[in-house]
């Protein structure tokens, strides 16, 4: 059995992806920042079949809180094998006008803080010389662009270092596991008109959880975006910002 | 924006802004200045009644969560927005089924609720609202109330059958029915008392008979001989072009099958993982067992709309004749899966769409038992007369007991459904001289079916009506509820659309 800490256990991809986990009979402990959103999720992970072993808070922007969470965590599972970090805010559109403390808060939450938990969880899951470590990064990572470079540029920071981390961690047995959903109608998202591309979260779970059983680095979801992204990511910049993206 | 077709019926269209709830917790997403909102469930309702044209709809799906269940007492407690077929995959391992459940698990608890659905045993355990033990409804001004028959009882009257106008519906708590035969008093709700034998194994099938009949006469004889043995009686009724008046069907009855005669069955041993005892966490998503109960999604789609209906009166003829051969030959007693029996309507996904992009219009109607002989003969002499073909006809005996709700429609009499191809005028003209039969019987009309009857006719069905309105919610409203309480009659003139004035298909 899976024995899983989800951070961010309320949002629409981690919650169905701990229904996926729980109808496997998974140990989770889950962490978010909302407790009575926590508690329902909780209560409904347990029906379907998970065992919850714990329900805490987590606050991205207080760092002094990641040790003590994992720990709680790896106490509560007897050591966990999988890690899901699955947490972040959109910044509102705008790019320019942005008041500098709340950029950097974005900043803090969306990159700040998975480097500090995953700096907290890497030494404790390569000593015990196995596991999955899943973050949830964004296609948004992969290039820069005009209408969300705020969010983009943390993401990409955080694709940067899992690349390493999962070089560093290889050697020990430990994967490491980026995940980059494209566009996703979650809540979110609720306010963007939907095309074609647009993925459901539970379409992104699936995936999600298939990953994290193989031997995968990188995974675009749903797979076309790993074309798609190709090709941008390969178009000169003069090109590629006239693009209405 | 255009108008989509969002109803089960694809008709009338209406224009909404959607917005998504998630939380139950937190207060409704709609400011001072906003257009009237309406919940909204899975759009299962086939005509205005979850349409709030020109508004907001408050998209419940959403509201997804289970919260919490009693296996060893069959009460479950699930956010609204729960489909029956997501509670079935929890509570159907530990043994119990749905004390109700309509031709369709894919509605949502709260719709269920807000619409006191009914299904083929309402004679034996009466409609949804019977078994809601408690909800809990959130208003428009951020207050909240737990409501049940003992706890603010008129509001709970006013949300039962209320359609959504009292406010969000969060969640609902229900009292399951154990699978397997009824205890020796058809009453299902003291059945919720006994506790469950931990190493009780589902039975999943239903021990059912198909008996022919010509004629309402017969029709009635069979409903009365089997009342009280059988707990689940409908009948199916050929009304193919020219047929109507003749009352040509087939009655259906069931009951659970017990599980002494079902140990032999292959099909109901194969499920893995052994008793469940019902213990929740225990693993609920046990697809054998769902396979087995006929429960699993349906493989079969209608995967888009044709460009005209594919219903007319030569394929209702075609397949009218088609089912009672295939059923007649079926006639005598045989044992099959809770899911084909109760849920005939889930074998295709979308059929709705095979009646193109004008859609269709169910309408159905229930008539005091007095009058019923008489009013429905006439009713199908006026289907004929009006050249109109039912795809699906189903005809029902209720039982004796009241809805719980203001507007519940179930009551005791006879019902009759019937769905028709939606040719414009012609077929609202014919839908109103009918509904004249239904009215003059003493009858009503359903809400969850209807997007066309005139609010004399609503007032009608539902003499006690006015007893809504201290408990409506301001900020709600609905297509159904401005057009029969006439509250804005130009809002929906523009949605009598002739059949094809649309292409049917949103980008």
């Amino acid at each position: 059995m899976k024995r899983c800490l989800i951070v961010g256990a309320t949002s629409a991809i981690a919650e169905e992806t701990g229904r996926i986990l729980a109808r496997e009979g998974a140990r989770l402990v889950l962490a978010a920042r909302d407790r009575a959103k926590l508690e329902a999720v909780a209560a409904d992970l347990a029906l379907r079949g998970a065992q919850v072993e714990g329900v805490f808070p987590f606050d991205a922007l207080d760092p002094e809180g990641f040790e003590a969470l994992v720990a709680r965590a790896d106490e509560a599972l007897g050591g966990f094998d999988h890690l899901l970090v699955a947490h972040g805010v959109l910044p509102p559109p705008g790019e320019v006008d942005r008041e500098v403390h709340e950029r950097l808060a974005s900043l803090r939450v969306n990159a700040g803080s998975v480097i500090g938990l995953l700096t907290a969880v890497a030494p404790r899951m390569k000593a015990r010389g196995t596991g999955v470590i899943a973050v949830i990064g964004s296609v948004a990572g992969d290039r820069g662009r005009r209408s969300n470079y705020e969010y983009g540029a943390a993401k990409a920071a955080v694709h940067a270092y899992l690349e390493g981390l999962r070089a560093e961690l290889a050697p020990a047995g430990v994967r490491v596991l980026t995940i980059k959903p494209g566009r996703v109608d979650t809540p979110m998202t609720r306010d963007f008109e939907k095309g074609a591309l647009w993925a459901t979260a539970p379409q992104v779970a699936r995936g999600m959880v298939r990953a994290m059983e193989r031997r995968q680095g990188v995974v675009y979801l749903p797979g076309i975006w790993r074309w798609i992204m190709l090709v941008l990511r390969v178009l000169p910049e003069s090109l590629f910002r006239r693009l209405p993206l | 924006m255009k108008p989509e077709p969002r109803s089960w019926g694809r008709w009338p269209r209406a224009r909404h802004e959607l917005r998504a709830l998630r939380w139950r917790h937190e207060p409704l997403p709609l400011a001072p200045e906003d257009s009237p909102a309406l919940p909204a469930g899975n759009g299962r309702s086939y005509g205005d009644v979850a349409l709030n044209d020109g508004g907001i709809l408050l998209d419940a799906r959403g509201l997804d969560r289970f919260i919490a269940f009693d296996p060893h007492r069959g009460i479950v407690r699930a956010e609204a927005g729960v489909l029956l077929a997501e509670l079935l995959e929890l509570v159907l391992p530990a043994g119990w089924f749905l004390p109700v459940t309509p031709g369709t698990r894919f509605v949502t608890l709260g719709g269920a609720v807000a619409n006191d659905i009914h299904g083929k045993n309402h004679h034996h355990a009466g409609s949804f609202g019977h078994h809601v033990t408690a909800l809990e409804l959130l208003r428009s001004d951020g207050s909240r109330f737990r409501l049940s028959p003992d706890e603010r009882p008129k509001l709970f009257r006013a949300t039962v059958g209320g359609l959504g106008l009292t406010g969000l519906i969060t969640w609902v708590e229900l009292a399951l029915r154990p699978l397997g035969p009824a205890p020796s008093a058809p009453s299902a709700p003291s059945a919720a008392s006994e506790a469950r034998p931990a190493d009780s194994r589902p039975e999943l099938r239903i021990e059912t008979e198909t008996l022919p009949f010509e004629g309402l006469g017969a029709f009635f004889d069979l409903s009365r001989d089997s009342d009280e043995a059988w707990e689940h009686t409908v009948a199916w009724l050929d009304l193919s072009p020219g047929a109507q008046e003749r009352a040509r069907g087939l009655f259906m009855r069931g009951n659970h099958a017990s599980r002494e005669e079902g140990t032999g069955d292959p099909s109901s041993r194969s499920a893995p993982g052994g008793p469940r005892g019902g213990e929740p966490g225990a693993g609920m998503a046990d697809r054998e067992l769902l396979r087995a109960a006929g429960l699993l999604p349906p493989r079969l789609s209608v995967p888009f709309v044709p460009p005209v209906s594919l219903v007319n009166g030569v394929t209702v003829a075609l397949f009218n004749r088609a089912y009672r051969l295939r059923e007649g030959r079926r006639r005598g007693r045989r044992k099959v899966p809770l899911g084909p029996f109760f849920h005939p309507l889930d074998g295709v996904r979308h059929w709705n769409r095979v009646y193109g992009p004008g859609g269709f219009v169910q309408w159905q109607c229930v008539l005091p038992e007095g009058e019923a002989r008489e009013g429905l003969a006439a009713i199908l002499r006026g289907l004929r007369l009006g050249g109109a073909a039912s795809f699906l006809s189903v005809l029902k005996v209720f039982g004796e007991r009241e809805g719980v709700g203001v507007l519940s429609f179930a009551r005791p009499g006879v019902t009759l459904a019937v769905d028709l191809v939606h040719r414009g005028i012609e077929t609202l003209a014919l839908l109103d001289a009918l509904d004249r039969i239904v009215v003059e019987a003493g009858g009503a009309i359903y809400p969850a079916k209807d997007a066309r009857m005139a609010p004399a006719t609503f007032r009608a069905s539902f003499p006690g009506w006015e007893a809504m309105g201290p408990h409506l919610d301001p900020a709600l409203s609905s297509s159904f509820w401005r057009r029969v309480t006439g509250s804005d009659s130009a809002a929906n003139t523009g949605a009598h659309e002739r059949a094809g004035a649309h292409s049917g298909r949103e980008r």
